[in-house]
């Protein structure tokens, strides 16, 4: 009877997050999910073709609104994430711990870097523009201006390894296209979704319109060829494929996109080394982006 | 100036009375307790503390709708400004060595609360400055918070500003910010300073000092290290202290161009960087395809706007000579029906002239253009009897050479020109030393462009006017004044480049 307790806690049902909604996953099916020592964690749910293609058109939907918000709005939205995060630190530094197998106090400073990653992003918002827009000095009577616009709808496979992977680094993957106006949909990593799951409850109460961020738990393996093949995804972001070959294979996912023409960024060269601490440049900001250039004549 | 002929009524508070017609406004008054508790009098912001003057002197501030007095306030002496100085240099080592993402965090902060805070400080803003609380409220509140939000955002990110690697700030920067938009130029200039990781010492306008003295609140809710922003109050005898001051840096200010031309010949051969930001005689060029109703809304928010305390306000009118007749009539018909008085109440386009002394420059030199020869006109409106008011005015028979055509107003005052040719327009608009703003009415883009290019104006608004936004750089073209507010542009001030 030792393993009775005053008060026994209660646990939470792990669901995917799609178009701001928190469903299970249509096939009805989870899968345990355990930590660094094989302790059981929970329950995530097993999420399938079908779920990711859901995931895509509620991405869809959401393109016309998030890309036509202001981007100072963006930010403010970008920045609440970062407020709603902050309360609930200890919550996603014991899940990271568990997540990763480290100590709870390193998992916080990844919590708290992850926050400040969210930042971060919230104030690129209206600053891409401005670095990678301008006018274009054409030798003729015309005014000539380049903007960037958003890609539309990204799929990212989250990174299923290195150092902060399983909060930090995917939040390095959803922030940069959100805040350049695209919308994600995000096959979580496979060993490690509570954090993913559990961010999905935080952009919920954040002020990001639903769609906007879809988080998909499941299998890579049938997540990730969905997203590279899909006839309505436009970008798709590679960090998490690790698999050596097989239909999750990076080089194959980018075989696949290669039929829309999806714009791809691949995954580092060893993965498994990479830390997600460093500090980012603008590559993934700049990814997911088209340049329009207009062109106006100038005369009476 | 109109002289209000039913004295009998109390008219303290009471907006203009409604014109008659299809549309009747009640009032609808916002409350002055919204603004806070006022203090009877206020020291300086040094070092994170409210502290007292080391002279004795005190200024008052009051409430130019009603003429109360609001609140005393310390005249900064030379003494205060070392002071103040003195804990921005001990600030700045520690500012300036701060991850850039932090220093972000900080200004998040301040937007944040700003936000939180902004009807308090747009009626106290009102208060302090007789706009009306429709303008505080929609324009000058919303604008500050997304100030600091925009450049919170470039704290950590100046390394792609184009400035090269590890731009380094200057040190410590003494601003002089003038009175027509107390907390939206404090902003314009605090924001930068910081994100670029400087330290500050503002001293705001003596007659609307009280919304950078709640802002110095808004730093110590924000938990914003001691010294990093000191606010020391004064009339221009402490601001001169101030940018005279040896250990200042950066110097920026905005206001007149004859104030401007002193700072620039005081700070002639020492090392300090300087911006200003100074008068304007903008253009407001109508050109015969434009579409009307659009132009006029366009005319009006360009000259009676902020009751024309605007240094980018389209204060001189070229209309295309073939559609003068129309044009005119369709504005007179719209300035009919601006409401001037209670800038409480939120149906006030117009409010009171921010002082006395202002109130005395309008008067005289619309006399000044009545004397020279144009022809004057207002719409019939009750003003209150009490405070400073001065009736949407415009001219008509303006010449080039009227004083009305080449001096900064800085009141509710349109002169209006006309030309033939676009190329007349350009040449009648470029005709002045200043050139901060312009306007171009057309419906033809090639026509806008063609034109806009050739305005020596250092902000151009096509088929709209007095738009402002934290990511749009803004400053003057010639006499008035040099460096930019705003976007990325704006870095470049506060910076070591």
């Amino acid at each position: 009877m030792s393993d009775i307790t005053l008060r026994l806690d209660v646990l939470k049902t792990y669901k995917l997050y799609v178009g701001g909604k928190f469903p299970r996953s249509e096939s009805g099916r989870v899968y345990e999910v355990t930590d660094s020592k094989g302790q059981w964690l929970g329950n995530a749910p097993l999420g399938t073709r079908k779920d990711t293609r859901d995931a895509v058109l509620a991405a869809r939907a959401a393109v016309k609104g998030w890309s036509g918000t202001t981007a100072y709005n963006r930010g403010q939205v970008l920045y609440r994430v970062a407020e709603m995060l902050q309360g609930r630190r200890e919550q996603f530094a014991a899940e990271v711990a568990a997540a990763e197998g480290i100590a709870v106090k390193k998992a916080a400073a990844l919590v708290d870097a992850a926050i400040d990653r969210w930042v971060w992003y919230a104030g690129w918002t209206d600053k891409i523009a401005q670095i990678a827009g301008g006018s274009n000095p054409v030798a003729g009577p015309f005014f000539n201006l380049s903007t960037p616009e958003p890609s539309g709808v990204i799929g990212v496979v989250a990174p299923q390894t290195g150092y902060g992977h399983s909060l930090l680094g995917l939040v390095e993957v959803i922030a940069p296209a959100v805040a350049a106006g695209n919308t994600v949909v995000v096959a979580a990593a496979a060993d490690a979704p509570m954090p993913a799951l559990s961010l999905g409850e935080v952009l919920a109460t954040s002020d990001v319109p639903g769609g906007v961020v879809n988080i998909i738990s499941g299998k890579t393996a049938d997540i990730a060829p969905t997203l590279a093949t899909h006839q309505d995804v436009n970008g798709l972001d590679l960090a998490g494929a690790i698999a050596a070959d097989g239909p999750g294979a990076a080089a194959t996912l980018e075989a696949g996109a290669a039929d829309t023409l999806k714009r791809v960024i691949r995954p580092a060269l060893d993965p498994s080394a990479q830390d997600w601490t460093t500090a980012p440049g603008t590559e993934r900001l700049l990814s997911f982006l088209e340049t329009k250039t207009v062109w106006h004549p100038m005369g009476i | 100036m109109a002289k209000n002929k039913k004295t009998e009524e109390p008219q303290a508070q009471a907006a203009a009375a409604p014109k008659a017609g299809l549309f009747e406004y009640a009032p609808a008054p916002e409350s002055p307790a919204a603004a806070g508790d006022i203090a009877t009098s206020y020291g300086h912001f040094i070092g994170g503390e409210f502290v007292d003057s080391s002279g004795s002197e005190a200024l008052k501030t009051v409430n130019p709708a009603t003429e109360q007095v609001l609140a005393e306030f310390a005249h900064g002496t030379d003494e205060d400004v070392d002071r103040a100085v003195a804990a921005a240099r001990r600030a700045f080592a520690d500012w300036s060595a701060l991850p850039g993402s932090e220093r972000a965090k900080y200004l998040f902060r301040i937007a944040r609360i700003i936000q939180e805070r902004s009807r308090e400080l747009a009626v106290l803003e009102s208060i302090d400055n007789g706009k009306p609380i429709r303008e505080t409220r929609d324009v000058d509140l919303p604008l500050v918070a997304a100030h600091f939000f925009y450049y919170a955002g470039w704290a950590d990110k100046l390394d792609f500003a184009g400035y090269g690697p590890n731009p380094k700030p200057l040190g410590v920067a003494g601003q002089v910010i003038p009175w027509n938009f107390p907390l939206l130029m404090l902003a314009w200039k605090i924001a930068p300073a910081l994100a670029t990781g400087n330290t500050v010492v503002l001293k705001p306008a003596e007659t609307t000092p009280l919304t950078a003295l709640r802002f110095a609140e808004i730093c110590r809710q924000a938990g914003l290290p001691k010294g990093v922003v000191n606010i020391v109050t004064g009339d221009g005898r402490t601001g001169a202290a101030l940018t005279a001051h040896p250990d200042v840096n950066k110097v920026a200010f905005t206001g007149s161009t004859p104030v401007g031309r002193a700072i620039a010949k005081q700070l002639a051969g020492s090392r300090k960087k300087l911006s200003l930001e100074l008068g304007g005689k903008a253009a407001n060029i109508v050109f015969d395809d434009a579409p009307i109703d659009q132009a006029v809304e366009g005319i009006v928010n360009g000259i009676f706007f902020n009751q024309g305390h605007v240094c980018c306000a389209g204060s001189r009118l070229l209309v295309q000579e073939s559609i003068q007749d129309e044009l005119l009539d369709a504005l007179k018909r719209r300035m009919d029906t601006l409401r001037v008085g209670d800038p409480l109440d939120k149906n006030t386009d117009i409010g009171a002239i921010n002082s006395a002394a202002q109130l005395a420059r309008i008067t005289e030199l619309t006399a000044a253009g009545e004397a020279e020869g144009a022809e004057r006109w207002a719409p019939e409106c009750e003003l209150p009897g009490t405070g400073f008011w001065f009736r949407p005015t415009l001219f008509t028979g303006v010449s080039q050479a009227h004083r009305i055509a080449r001096e900064e107003i800085f009141g509710p005052v349109l002169s209006v020109l006309t030309f033939r040719t676009p190329a007349e327009a350009v040449e009648k608009a470029n005709n002045t030393p200043y050139g901060l703003s312009a306007g171009i009415w057309t419906e033809k883009g090639s026509r806008i462009l063609w034109t806009a290019s050739r305005l020596r104006a250092g902000v151009v608004w096509a088929n709209t006017f007095n738009k402002f936004d934290p990511t749009s750089p803004f400053g003057g073209y010639k006499e008035s004044g040099y460096g930019r507010e705003g976007g990325r542009h704006g870095l470049e001030a506060y910076l070591d480049v």
